[in-house]
């Protein structure tokens, strides 16, 4: 006879991501990219085309468009995802490298907008009174906001030179910012509404009148049953965010150019539409990577809160 | 109506005034603070007005007839006011008039913001109206008929198709469809060819095609989503059964019953998206070429214009702040409980 064990939730929730293949195959493609983006230097080495090398030769500069040589916008052993016109820079080693910066930037943006939404949800919703009034209001503010005709202007104004940084570094630190920055109201938003009910529960009573003092019901009683909205609020702030990314580097408020960025690229091939395989690859990582969060945190948040599917 | 619907819409109006108050000034605040955290003096922000050959003593001058030494306050104030009553601007080449609204005034193209704005509104006007109407009646029937077909082949298909859709950036999406329709297909031509409604219908319709179905895309993906999410909870509550105990056609039921109670959350992020999208379509106008007023800010940023993007990113709030008003009083007078609050 078996025997009878206890599961706890987390157990729970994690055998049923287990069994959900569609969530399983968008954590596979996402564990994918993070190594692809990490290992971006060893792949390009390998591949023998560094992302801002010029390959003049296989450009077709006779016939005045400057479009790649060759069929499919150059596609060879040598360059698998063609060649850029006008300058041959190698797609793929471009599109590789480009990874890195939307998914350092997505992450970090996420951390930021979840950690100062899950302090100011917490907060408000815990204590009540002027302090959620105030908090509220705040978050009505922000929401108010035109965020990416915001975003693109603060992004703008910003010299290259500025806070100690230069480069890309400088603009890497300022979307991390930016984007974590204004995002934040929608996590408090659920953070609280979320506090608020569990709150008014038995066990947050029966801590009080067994003389817990407020962080102990803060932090030990309230935080762990907030953990899966957060986690789950977080996964599906990923996408959001390198659309967010892309979209600014796509306006040309990103990081600069010459580094390589998916909206860039995308940017870049808004003058040369009529080669389709130049705004193919970066658009295809832009869908690949946002489709493969966006599976993984509809499966999680299936997981987590049966109720939903 | 009521004494209470009037004090509450009264209530809402004075919030909503509020709160266009601190936007405009912590977006003024941000314009002043950043650049100058950035190592900007107003002298450096005095040159981009007076052009490349100044001398050092042209420069002060300017920053002082603009009133770039004044405190952060005294110049959201005269801003403000410029707002109101209008301003003038001297800046030595002579007294520029800027009439209210003076939403800002262009040092680099020495036009005041508003009329320009006046001009682009109609472009976004006409592209976020057609979007719109296109994608709510897209999404919500896919939505419905998904939920009440759930786990059917087409649920499957709609949803796969919603999934990539919210996962596809706009631009990517409009390049492609200008690519294959504009220049495979020829059906339409690329690029920057507003035509008012009030001259031509037809082309204007004709210009506006592509960009509606892209954005319509977009979104009907998303309130299919939601849709169906908000379907497959009202369709389990005991007043749906109450209603089809009662005998009701299921027509009935689905339309009057169930998709009314799914619809309350789509309608406040409608009014969201559409404000949001009356605000600026940036990135789709930046993709077709359309001179609206998303547009009108990149162009702002690209010439380095602050007066512009301010101008911009006040109306745009003005759009949102409507919009969450127009859906506060709309569920006023739907739901009594509102009021009460």
């Amino acid at each position: 006879m078996r025997k009878i064990e206890g599961r706890s939730l987390g157990q729970i929730a994690w055998m049923r991501l287990k069994r959900d293949k569609v969530a399983i195959v968008g954590f596979v493609v996402i564990v994918l990219l993070i190594l692809m983006a990490i290992l971006a230097p060893l792949i390009v080495k390998a591949i023998g085309h560094p992302p801002n090398e010029f390959n003049q030769d296989l450009i077709d500069t006779q016939g005045g468009t400057l479009a790649p040589l060759g069929r499919f916008g150059g596609m060879s052993w040598d360059h698998p995802f063609g060649v850029e016109p006008v300058n041959g820079r190698d797609l793929m080693s471009r599109v590789i490298y480009g990874s890195r910066i939307s998914l350092l930037i997505a992450f970090f943006a996420t951390l930021l907008s979840v950690t100062i939404g899950t302090v100011m949800g917490i907060v408000s919703g815990f204590f009540g009174g002027w302090v959620d009034a105030l908090i509220s209001r705040l978050m009505d503010v922000f929401l108010a906001f035109p965020l990416l005709v915001f975003a693109i202007a603060l992004a703008g104004v910003i010299p290259d030179d500025a806070f100690g940084l230069q480069g890309d570094s400088l603009r890497i630190v300022l979307l991390i910012f930016i984007i974590g920055f204004f995002n934040w109201p929608y996590i408090g938003r659920i953070v609280r509404g979320q506090t608020i009910s569990l709150r008014e529960r038995e066990f947050v009573d029966a801590a009080r009148s067994l003389g817990a003092r407020r962080p102990y019901i803060l932090f030990t009683e309230l935080l762990p049953n907030l953990v899966a909205p957060i986690l789950v609020y977080s996964t599906l702030l990923i996408p959001t965010n390198i659309l967010f990314e892309a979209a600014l580097s796509f306006l040309g408020v990103g990081v600069r150019a010459p580094t390589a960025t998916w909206g860039g690229m995308l940017s870049d091939a808004v003058t040369f539409y009529t080669m389709p395989h130049f705004m193919l690859w970066p658009g295809l990582a832009i869908f690949i990577t946002v489709l493969a969060f966006n599976l993984f945190g509809d499966g999680l948040r299936d997981a987590l809160d049966p109720r939903s599917r | 109506m009521p004494d209470t619907v009037i004090t509450y819409i009264i209530r809402r109006l004075v919030a909503a005034i509020g709160l266009l108050v601190i936007v405009s000034a912590v977006t003024f605040s941000i314009f002043y603070l950043v650049p100058r955290w950035a190592g900007a003096t107003p002298e450096t922000l005095a040159t981009r007005y007076v052009g490349r050959a100044a001398t050092e003593d042209t420069v002060k001058l300017t920053a002082e007839r603009l009133g770039l030494y004044d405190p952060i306050a005294v110049q959201y104030w005269n801003w403000a006011k410029g707002v109101v009553v209008g301003a003038e601007y001297d800046y030595g080449a002579g007294v520029e008039r800027c009439p209210a609204p003076c939403l800002g005034y262009s040092f680099i193209t020495k036009q005041p913001v508003w009329p320009e704005l006046l001009d682009r509104i109609p472009v976004t006007l006409s592209l976020a109206a057609g979007a719109s109407v296109l994608w709510l009646a897209l999404g919500v029937a896919i939505g419905v008929l998904s939920a009440l077909r759930r786990g059917s082949i087409f649920d499957r298909a709609a949803m796969t198709v919603a999934l990539a859709g919210v996962s596809l950036p706009i631009f990517f999406t409009g390049l492609i469809s200008l690519a294959f329709f504009s220049y495979q297909l020829g059906w339409t031509v690329p690029g920057g060819t507003f035509v008012k409604i009030t001259d031509n219908p037809i082309k204007w319709a004709q210009a506006l095609t592509l960009p509606w179905i892209t954005l319509a895309f977009l979104f009907s993906a998303q309130y299919a989503r939601l849709t169906r999410a908000g379907m497959l909870e009202t369709m389990n509550e005991d007043f749906i059964r109450t209603a089809r105990a009662k005998g009701l056609p299921e027509r009935t039921v689905v339309v009057q019953h169930g998709l009314r109670g799914a619809l309350t959350p789509i309608v406040t992020i409608f009014g969201l998206d559409v404000g949001l999208l009356l605000g600026g379509a940036v990135l789709t106008e930046k993709t077709f070429s359309l001179p609206g007023l998303g547009k009108y800010a990149v162009d702002g940023i690209v010439a380095n214009d602050l007066p512009k993007i301010l101008g911009v990113t006040l109306v745009a709030a003005v759009f949102i702040v409507l919009a969450n008003l127009i859906v506060d009083l709309l569920y006023a007078v739907v739901d009594p409980r509102v009021r009460a609050k």
